[in-house]
């Protein structure tokens, strides 16, 4: 229907996004009246997306034309501007942008590189850059799951943590269990969507290559190869967060450092 | 605030909510960092100690039982394994039946009533042979009769461990019938310490 009335592109993309942003607005209000409240996350984060993806988009078009090189310094800044968003989710765990940073830069970094060497991902700046940045983005939200979980794991069992340490655990055996559950959960996501490749979705890269002309099948393929590269980046990041959020969490002696907010342990709960 | 307490000696501490008795109790075995002084643990300043090893010397007992799942022997057995001890069975039943829970070791701890827990956690903090126990009001989320059947097995397995012993209580009958000297903590500070006559008076009441 807008189509039929707007017959430049860039006419269109503004009624588009009005449309797609009231549905948006539509979904947080039905949110609201089941007394769920996401009015100022979801207004916050529908305005901020927006204006990045536009301003994001601009540049890009500079960019694009510029040599290979750049894509790196495009992609190490997405890293670092993920890393400070996936810490953003975890406050309260201590190191949380240090661990997300070492965690999304080398699981999804060495991804990248990887690929690029053995030619799976283009070096050209219009391949490098769209497909690094899935590769961060998906490390980036498989990094906040794992920090998020760990951290309400870690609060929920302050109490059987303590006791380990007090029987003489190494700190980090304490919390084993807790960092095993937030990996497995955190990759469900990266995991179904492989599952599910061609079935439930047809994701947009396979729809953007059959519309510049390439081969179906060759379409088909590289779309799974990139989801098997999301998979692969997700799962990095899950494990290197993994191993560096277990000692975030205790003091050098072996405190037990997190505490659940407004609530003490409660083994120290009671008494004096 | 200066504090000794000797080999085989049980101290309980009283005072008020908030006094931070269960926070002093923490320092000992160090699940919380002093800010400041210094603690000797056998004439040793206790951060030169590994904190896991002083923790293997400095046994606690928390008011709440936090069990581990699985059974009433993998419990026991957590604490030694931390040293690359495979505890046998048979030691494992001799420490249960000094909390009087023989025979009940390949039991699953889900379903214990809160008297049992506290002891399978007294057998499991005696498990790693201990010089010094912890207790932090061990008896103040059971009732009555658990209560007592708790104090009295505590007291016994002390005695014949020849155990130190920092106990916390809100409890002054408590610490009357099981202390040999008594601190009394308010706002955090060391109000008045000594033995139980010196502490307490005939009347059960502070003097």
């Amino acid at each position: 229907m807008l189509k039929e009335i707007f017959a430049n592109q860039l006419l269109l993309g503004c009624p588009q996004a009005a449309v797609a942003t009231l549905v948006a607005l539509a979904v947080m209000l039905l949110a609201r009246l089941r007394e769920i409240h996401l009015e100022r996350e979801t207004v916050v984060a529908l305005v901020r997306g927006i204006v990045q993806i536009t301003a994001i988009g601009s540049i890009l078009v500079a960019l694009l034309r510029g040599p290979s090189w750049t894509s790196i310094i495009l992609l190490g800044g997405m890293i670092a501007a993920a890393a400070k968003m996936s810490a953003g989710r975890s406050k309260g765990l201590p190191r949380s942008f240090q661990v997300s940073l070492w965690s999304i830069a080398s699981g999804a970094g060495s991804v990248i590189a990887l690929m690029t060497w053995a030619g799976v991902i283009d070096t050209r700046i219009t391949s490098l850059v769209p497909i690094g940045s899935m590769l961060i983005a998906n490390a980036m939200n498989t990094n906040s799951l794992v920090l998020n979980r760990f951290r309400s794991e870690v609060e929920s069992h302050v109490g059987l943590i303590e006791t380990g340490l007090a029987l003489g655990a190494d700190s980090r055996q304490t919390v084993t269990s807790y960092v095993q559950v937030s990996v497995q959960s955190s990759l469900i996501p990266a995991i179904d969507s492989l599952r599910s490749l061609g079935i439930v979705w047809i994701p947009g890269l396979m729809a953007g290559m059959l519309l510049s002309g390439a081969r179906p099948i060759y379409a088909a393929i590289y779309q799974f190869v990139t989801i098997s590269m999301i998979f692969s980046s997700s799962g990095l990041t899950a494990l290197i967060c993994s191993l560096l959020i277990r000692s975030s969490v205790f003091s050098p002696a072996e405190q037990l450092v997190l505490r659940p907010p407004q609530v003490s342990a409660p083994n120290v709960r009671s008494g004096g | 605030m200066t504090v000794d307490v000797r080999k085989g000696e049980v101290l309980v501490i009283v005072g008020p909510s908030g006094a931070g008795k269960s926070s002093f109790l923490r320092l000992l075995n160090r699940l919380d960092e002093p800010t400041g002084g210094t603690v000797r643990f056998e004439g040793r300043d206790y951060k030169e100690i590994p904190p896991p090893e002083l923790r293997r010397r400095v046994g606690m007992v928390t008011q709440t039982a936090f069990l581990f799942p699985g059974t009433i022997a993998d419990n026991l057995r957590f604490g030694p394994l931390q040293q690359g001890i495979e505890l046998a069975a048979e030691p494992i039943e001799a420490l249960l039946s000094q909390v009087g829970l023989g025979g009940r070791a390949g039991e699953g701890v889900a379903h214990l009533s809160g008297g049992e827990a506290q002891r399978v956690s007294l057998a499991r903090a005696l498990a790693t042979k201990p010089a010094v126990l912890l207790l932090d009001e061990p008896t103040s989320a059971l009732d009555a009769d658990a209560k007592d059947e708790v104090e009295r097995l505590i007291l016994t397995v002390v005695r014949r461990n020849d155990l130190t012993c920092v106990m916390v209580s809100h409890d002054l009958a408590q610490a009357a019938r099981v202390a040999d000297q008594v601190m009394v903590m308010n706002k955090g500070r060391l109000a008045k310490i000594g033995k139980v006559s010196e502490v307490i008076n005939a009347e059960g009441n502070l003097r």
